[in-house]
């Protein structure tokens, strides 16, 4: 029997995401983890969609961490999100799109707030004003950028170079997705298709020729639950939840794993490294690892950006049999080189990694 | 001159009031929206706590009510209203009938498990409701997965939709616990390699004889029990069902592998009783079921004169405590008839 994406009807959790003219905030960690998602999301939205986007280099951190980590007190973590509403007012824009899921939870948390206390809101005018002499006005329309990737899922495809369909077989390609913690498990009518079932990328996946992989431990934590990680003494906790993941979706012989949040497709891609290395174990068909994406990365990909462009080099598991089984072209000696040319350094390929590459 | 007394719904405490409204001496018309009588009860197959069959309580009803009552099917009662001291109510085909008094049985609604995804009703073809068990029971004496695989372990999963705020329902449903033992046991009876574990948050077991069924079924069947609730459902490649709970005794979360998970499924009121409360002015309560006048003292009079309530359109019940109360609104809609509509 087929296994696909096993949900309930996703269309009952609905949301508005703006059409354009968007105040883009970026994440403080996607840059270092996945160098190129950010950039390739305003190519897509500028270069294939045309649309109007402000990637504003005056906003900060929404300080999402230092909050979930008790460092930040929640009316300072309030007051830095006002002002990079201020921001977005003083541009002209309303709808405002965090490419983070962190902060995509803890913007939707503080709208909450000033909503249900108005005397809340007020005070963070107060501080605001008095630290900045700024105003602000509350965003029209808040939504996580793969909410916006979702949005336009059918004018992507309708551009796609290559679809999510191995080429040799002709068979949709099995993707496993993960959804970041904070963009519905808080408040599920906040993403789309809810928390237990979220459509957002599955969405993405159906539309590009692909086939959902629903799995036990689909809504496992990636391992970057923020205690069991910025706590040095905890890191076994965070290893030892991706690894709960990995075994659970071994057996569905997943092609790719894709997500949405800054954390967990660095966790993913990375721990798999640790395991190969400390227990001879890798968990992908074919005896290799499983190649993890960012949904910039894999709708880049669809519309058949350079992959050394999209910056898939920089992933610790290596993107090549994904490719190859979709049929994308790619110059290997090339991986490894910057825009001008120049080497930026090959790293050691662990055995077990060593099938999956081209050398 | 005989009162016409107009009962909408002829599940258990509509057939049961109109049997003693009728041998009081009452005109008697009796609706009901399927083609048959009965309500939930036809797709019962035996009852709690002593697994008498529900077809022999339904036979039971149908005596009571014969061929006196006027018993007018597959009709669906859409509106009610009171002109010049009478009751005129009116179906969905337009068809129009007067009486002098209503009663309201119109019963519940099985909540809809499908609220609760993280149980995987709807989406999983192993995740069952205690009455879709029933019905199963009803109509074959073999149990097999979806596979078509006799279950080696099978688990319900106590107060679906019930004592749940997340869901809106905080009220308790009455009957699920002691259904789940009872189920329980007839999964041992019929599967005695089958293990049987029932998930709970407390065991409301209020009835005569309910404990001795709850012990019986540790002792004799080997059922067990384990407190907690259930946090997720989802499934393995081989269809069987991960179940991941926390037991609040030992304060320790679990993994479970199951072939089967039976969802108890409370009461909800319907949605039709509350179209038809609105319409003829009757008042709910806070939990969506018809509002008595007085929980203590008046349990069957709604704020509306002439118009009564009895059965699980009020409350939930078990099948013992509605026939009670269906006798208890008889009496009550007979007083009030024969004061001139003044008791």
């Amino acid at each position: 029997m087929e296994h696909h994406s096993t949900r309930p009807d996703w269309t009952q959790y609905q949301k508005d995401i703006a059409d354009d003219h968007y105040y883009y905030a970026r994440s403080c960690i996607r840059q270092n983890f996945f160098p190129a998602s950010e950039q390739t999301f305003l190519r897509i939205l500028k270069d294939e969609l045309g649309k109007d986007i402000l990637d504003d280099a005056h906003h900060t951190t929404c300080t999402g961490i230092g909050y979930h980590t008790d460092v930040v007190p929640l009316e300072t973590t309030m007051t830095v999100v006002a002002r990079n509403f201020a921001l977005m007012t003083e541009a002209g824009y309303k709808n405002y799109v965090p490419s983070c899921i962190t902060s995509f939870g803890l913007y939707t948390e503080i709208l909450e707030t000033w909503h249900h206390f108005p005397e809340t809101l007020e005070k963070t005018r107060e501080f605001l004003y008095k630290a900045t002499k700024r105003e602000f006005n509350i965003p029209e329309n808040l939504a996580h950028t793969s909410d916006v990737i979702f949005k336009f899922r059918n004018e992507i495809a309708a551009k796609a170079k290559f679809r999510l369909i191995n080429k040799e077989t002709g068979k949709p390609l099995r993707i496993v997705d993960h959804i970041g913690c904070h963009y519905a498990k808080m408040f599920p009518g906040k993403g789309i298709g809810g928390a237990e079932y979220p459509y957002v990328l599955a969405g993405m996946i159906e539309a590009w020729g692909g086939q959902t992989v629903d799995y036990p431990e689909r809504r496992h934590c990636c391992g970057f639950g923020f205690r069991q990680y910025f706590v040095k003494a905890n890191r076994s906790y965070s290893l030892s939840a991706s690894r709960k993941k990995f075994e659970s979706m071994e057996p569905f012989k997943p092609d790719a794993i894709v997500n949405n949040c800054p954390g967990c497709p660095y966790f993913l891609d990375r721990w798999q490294y640790v395991t190969a290395e400390s227990e001879g174990k890798v968990f992908g068909p074919d005896n290799k690892p499983i190649p993890v994406l960012t949904y910039e990365e894999m709708a880049g990909l669809v519309l058949g950006y350079d992959p050394w462009d999209l910056g898939l080099q920089m992933h610790q598991v290596p993107v090549e049999p994904l490719m190859d089984k979709m049929g994308i072209p790619y110059d290997a000696s090339k991986k490894y080189l910057d825009k001008n040319g120049k080497d930026i350094g090959k790293p050691v390929i662990p055995e077990l990694f060593k099938s999956s590459v081209h050398e | 001159m005989n009162k016409r007394v107009l009962i909408i719904g002829a599940g258990i405490a509509g057939m049961e009031a109109a049997a003693s409204l009728l041998a009081l001496g009452n005109e008697v018309l009796l609706f009901e929206r399927d083609e048959i009588p009965g309500g939930h009860l036809k797709d019962w197959e035996r009852l709690f706590p002593t697994q008498r069959l529900g077809s022999e309580v339904l036979d039971f009803l149908k005596k009571g009510i014969g061929s006196n009552v006027q018993l007018i099917h597959g009709t669906t009662i859409t509106s009610a209203e009171k002109h010049e001291g009478r009751f005129k109510v009116v179906s969905s085909g337009g068809d129009v009938w007067w009486g002098d008094a209503v009663l309201l049985a119109t019963g519940y609604d099985l909540f809809d498990a499908t609220k609760k995804e993280e149980y995987g009703y709807g989406i999983f073809k192993n995740v069952i409701t205690s009455a879709d068990l029933e019905k199963r029971l009803l109509h074959s004496k073999e149990l097999l997965t979806a596979e078509g695989k006799k279950p080696g372990r099978i688990a319900f999963v106590h107060c679906v939709g019930s004592r749940d705020r997340k869901i809106g329902n905080v009220f308790c449903s009455k009957v699920c616990c002691v259904t789940a033992v009872k189920q329980a046991i007839e999964i041992r009876q019929l599967l005695p390699d089958c293990e049987a574990y029932c998930f709970y948050m407390d065991l409301r077991m209020y009835g005569m004889k309910f404990e001795e069924l709850y012990n019986e079924a540790q002792e004799k069947w080997g059922v067990t029990f384990i407190r907690g609730r259930m946090s997720e459902v989802s499934e393995n490649i081989d269809r069987s069902l991960l179940v991941k709970v926390e037991d609040t005794l030992i304060g320790r979360p679990m993994r479970m592998n199951v072939d089967m998970l039976v969802l108890m499924v409370g009461f909800v009121p319907t949605k039709t009783t509350a179209k038809l409360a609105a319409n003829i002015g009757v008042e709910l309560n806070e939990n969506g079921f018809i509002k008595m006048l007085d929980e203590h003292t008046s349990s069957n009079i709604t704020n509306v004169p002439g118009v009564f309530v009895t059965g699980t359109a009020a409350a939930p019940q078990t099948i013992s405590t509605t026939v009670m109360d269906a006798r208890s609104a008889a009496v009550v809609v007979n007083n009030w008839l024969n004061s001139g509509g003044k008791a």
